[in-house]
């Protein structure tokens, strides 16, 4: 019995001891290896169920079977873009920018990438257009560059970049939390294109050795995990967000605030605004072709409307930008549209920039035609 | 004692009415005393121990509340406890209640069947929507606050449904003669044991004192097997059931699903997610036990992997069966078969098995859905029940042909395993008329 206990003894010292040391050998190692960005690569989507049509983005996880995560190689890999290569008869057109591409409230179907599809566009040469939505809900030119730059490595033949001066201002640029937790392929993205931006800025999350250990990114691996098991659901229901029974429509009735984002009239100074990192976009893509399009903004009509446009927009900055954009494109020789004013009202779900199915519809039919003249010789 | 005491204060959660955190716990412990003093002996052995106790058990109660002046240390409650004066007062009542209970209750059986009608009456006023929503609203009127936001969900008595099974269990050995003589002491640590109180298992309280009464030195094999237990039931249920849970059949996505295999997976996917949840509880449970040096008995035993529904009734949760078995089947059996009309056997069976299983369904909550899920398993065991008595000599022929025996084997694990995944569609949902919805989609008949 005596016997007994002393191997008793040893063999649960030398568990514990070995299961620590095994614990902190794999958590350690965790850091060096930085695994996150290869694990989000491997994914069910494309393969077991098809991918989104939008990239990973819920505020309510348990009823829209979708969440936000900060892997972008995990967000990409769920896309349907990752599925294949450009296939031969595909002219493929990436459609970048706000919460207004990503389908605010709007089914996947009735997004501009939805419409522009259900054409079944076919441009000179027979090769048929198909658009991919990869807008996504925050405003910041920097996140839409940041985005752009994973999706020039699916083969794109057309960028449709949808811009409205919310995401212009040079000190949003690094709100976005996907931005702030991309700190080094951002901060690769400030030097190489030599944008107006502090790349050691103390908005980027800088993560601390215990916060890059297997123990700090626990969220983001189960983040990863959770992803794949709610393409179940995606799959079943073809759910990827919660539509509320209701919602407050945009505000008609506006303050008589004239500042935007503490900047005051008259005059809009270019600097406030980042326009390199348009000019940066046109640079990443080489000899993509890229379409610049000022989204339609709600034009309200009640109380202050002849100060403001909108609940964002002061009419003075926001003609203004209208102005520099218009002359940017002029100068740098870009392909823009702007279509500003273009849908109604009516036509406005809960922001300023949120459409409605027939708004966005509306935009589509523009943005087939344009994408059309583009393409012809 | 003292750590479950701490422990039933900790785990109970919030509720919008005020200090029913609190209050909820120490009605579990009044009812426990007033309880154990209902079963004890007229001439209980140990009466300066058991006065002890009374005292320790108030005055954790009083040190609980006065967690309310720590400050930003507190609190241990979800939220900051009731005046203490208040709890002293609550303190004292239940005293006086507990010295008249002990000086004109023991023996007496009258008390002993009030006792378990007030359980009862309890647990039907917390499962029943409608009742707990008038008690909500009884409490709310108590402090003060809005009666219009009464809801059924203001009152979540956490571990009541399992105190409550191990209360009328003493109650009813107490009746029978079969309870042994247990110190107050004994008594509230068996009823409210921390790792068994929110999700069992229900043990007997015969082999639960034998543990708790044996001289206990944790040893290594023992430390072993019980954080390896912790382990894998942690694994079940935070890893496993979570993970399914996020594709689990429920109410919100069983009218979205847009292809019938998908759903299949889904209902297999609660299937399991409700296994792996309730069975990592319980391994947790079980290996905190065992490193307290109690052995609580297993609650499942590879039900899925059952040929028929009667086995898979023997190895899913085993103890809240077995409980049903003893103090409800059985008693309801003998009587059936005791009565002078001679009721055909097989209609005994039925009665039993049904109204046992729709009583089994009921305990989860009172809804039209828990009782056609109890329905569907009593129901399903009698069928079951029949079949065996009507195929039983070919089943033994099946001896000398092992191939084919396998064979049967196997297709009686995937009949039973689907019969009781498509009574988790009852379960699941919460309407009669969507799992009946679910049920025609799952056969392509909608």
């Amino acid at each position: 019995m005596p016997e007994d206990k002393t191997t008793n003894k040893v063999s649960l010292k030398r568990v514990i001891i070995k299961g620590v040391l095994l614990f902190l050998l794999i958590d350690i190692l965790f850091t060096p290896l930085s695994p996150l960005p290869i694990l989000g690569q491997i994914s069910a989507y494309n393969v077991i169920y098809p991918g989104r049509v939008r990239l990973p983005y819920g505020e309510n996880p348990d009823q829209a079977y979708n969440l936000s995560l900060f892997n972008l190689e995990a967000m990409f890999a769920s896309h349907v873009l990752a599925a294949t290569k450009n296939p031969v008869d595909e002219y493929r057109v990436l459609i970048i920018g706000d919460s207004s591409v990503w389908g605010y409230l709007i089914k996947p179907e009735n997004t501009l990438s939805g419409y522009i599809n259900a054409a079944n566009i076919k441009i000179s040469n027979g090769r048929t257009v198909r658009a991919y939505n990869l807008g996504y809900p925050t405003l910041s030119l920097l996140k839409d560059l940041l985005i752009l730059n994973y999706a020039t490595r699916y083969q794109p033949d057309m960028i449709v970049w949808m811009v409205t001066l919310e995401s212009f201002p040079v000190a949003k640029q690094l709100d976005s939390p996907i931005v702030q937790n991309n700190p080094s392929t951002v901060q690769n993205l400030i030097t190489t294109y030599s944008l107006n931006l502090n790349p050691h800025d103390p908005k980027f999350a800088t993560p601390n050795l215990w916060d890059s250990t297997l123990v700090g990114e626990r969220r983001a691996l189960a983040d990863i995990l959770r992803l794949q098991l709610y393409g179940v659901m995606w799959s079943a229901t073809g759910i990827d967000q919660y539509y509320p029974q209701s919602y407050e429509p945009p505000q008609e009735n506006l303050a008589s605030d004239e500042t935007f984002h503490g900047l005051l009239p008259p005059y809009l100074n270019p600097a406030d605004l980042s326009l390199d990192i348009i000019s940066a976009g046109i640079n990443m893509t080489g000899n993509i072709p890229i379409l610049y399009v000022n989204e339609p903004i709600y034009i309200s009509h009640g109380e202050n409307s002849d100060i403001r446009y909108n609940f964002f927009y002061p009419r003075w900055a926001y003609d203004q930008y209208r102005q520099l954009f218009a002359d940017s494109c002029s100068t740098g020789g870009w392909h823009c549209l702007d279509e500003w004013n273009l849908v109604p009202p009516d036509e406005f779900t809960n922001s300023a920039i949120h459409m409605s199915p027939l708004g966005t519809q509306t935009l589509a039919f523009v943005l087939e035609h344009a994408i059309l003249s583009l393409t012809s010789p | 004692m003292v750590a479950s005491i701490l422990a039933i204060y900790w785990l109970q959660p919030s509720t919008p009415i005020r200090h029913l955190d609190f209050w909820l716990p120490t009605t579990c412990l009044a009812l426990t005393i007033l309880t154990w003093i209902l079963t004890r002996p007229k001439d209980t052995s140990d009466f300066r121990a058991n006065i002890i106790t009374g005292f320790v058990i108030a005055a954790v109660i009083l040190l609980i509340g006065l967690t309310r002046y720590l400050g930003s240390i507190c609190c241990l409650t979800a939220t900051r406890p009731p005046a203490i004066y208040e709890i002293f007062l609550a303190v004292t009542l239940i005293t006086i209640f507990v010295i008249l209970a002990n000086r004109f209750a023991p023996g007496q059986v009258g008390w002993i069947y009030g006792c378990i009608i007030l359980i009862i009456g309890l647990f039907v006023a917390l499962k029943f929507e409608p009742l707990t929503k008038l008690m909500s609203i009884g409490l709310r009127a108590m402090n003060a606050q809005s009666v219009e936001l009464a809801s059924a969900f203001d009152i979540k008595w956490l571990g009541f449904s399992y105190v409550a099974f191990r209360l009328i269990h003493t109650l009813r050995d107490r009746v029978n003669g079969r309870l042994p003589e247990l110190t107050l002491k004994e008594y509230v640590i068996y009823v409210i044991f921390f790792p068994a109180y929110s999700a069992g298992p229900i043990d007997r309280v015969q082999r639960f004192a034998q543990d708790l009464q044996r001289p206990f030195q944790l040893s290594m094999d023992t430390a072993l097997i019980g954080g390896k237990q912790i382990f894998l039931g942690m694994f079940s249920k935070y890893v496993l059931a979570d993970g399914l849970a996020l594709f689990a059949l429920n109410s919100n996505n069983s009218s979205q699903v847009n292809s019938i295999g998908w759903l299949w997976v889904m209902t297999y996917a609660f299937a399991f997610r409700i296994f792996f949840d309730f069975s990592g509880y319980t391994d947790i449970a079980i290996g905190m036990g065992q490193l307290l040096g109690i052995q609580l008995p297993e609650n499942f035993e590879r039900p899925y992997f059952k040929q028929n529904l009667t086995l898979f009734w023997n190895s899913w949760h085993m103890t809240l069966a077995q409980w049903f078995r003893a103090y409800f089947f059985n008693p309801l059996t003998r009587a059936l078969r005791s009565d002078t009309r001679n009721i055909p056997m097989p209609l005994i069976i039925f009665i039993g098995q049904l109204s046992t299983f729709i009583l089994i369904g009921l305990w989860h909550g009172i809804s039209w859905n828990y009782a056609i899920w109890g329905a569907w398993h009593g129901l399903g065991l009698f069928i079951h029940n029949r079949w065996s008595e009507l195929i039983r000599s070919r089943v033994s022929n099946l001896d000398s042909r092992p191939r084919l025996k396998r064979l049967v084997g196997l297709g009686g694990i995937l009949l039973t395993f689907h019969y009781v995944s498509l009574g988790w569609v009852w379960f699941a949902l919460s309407t009669p008329a969507q799992s009946w919805n679910t049920f025609l989609k799952l056969f392509r008949l909608v």
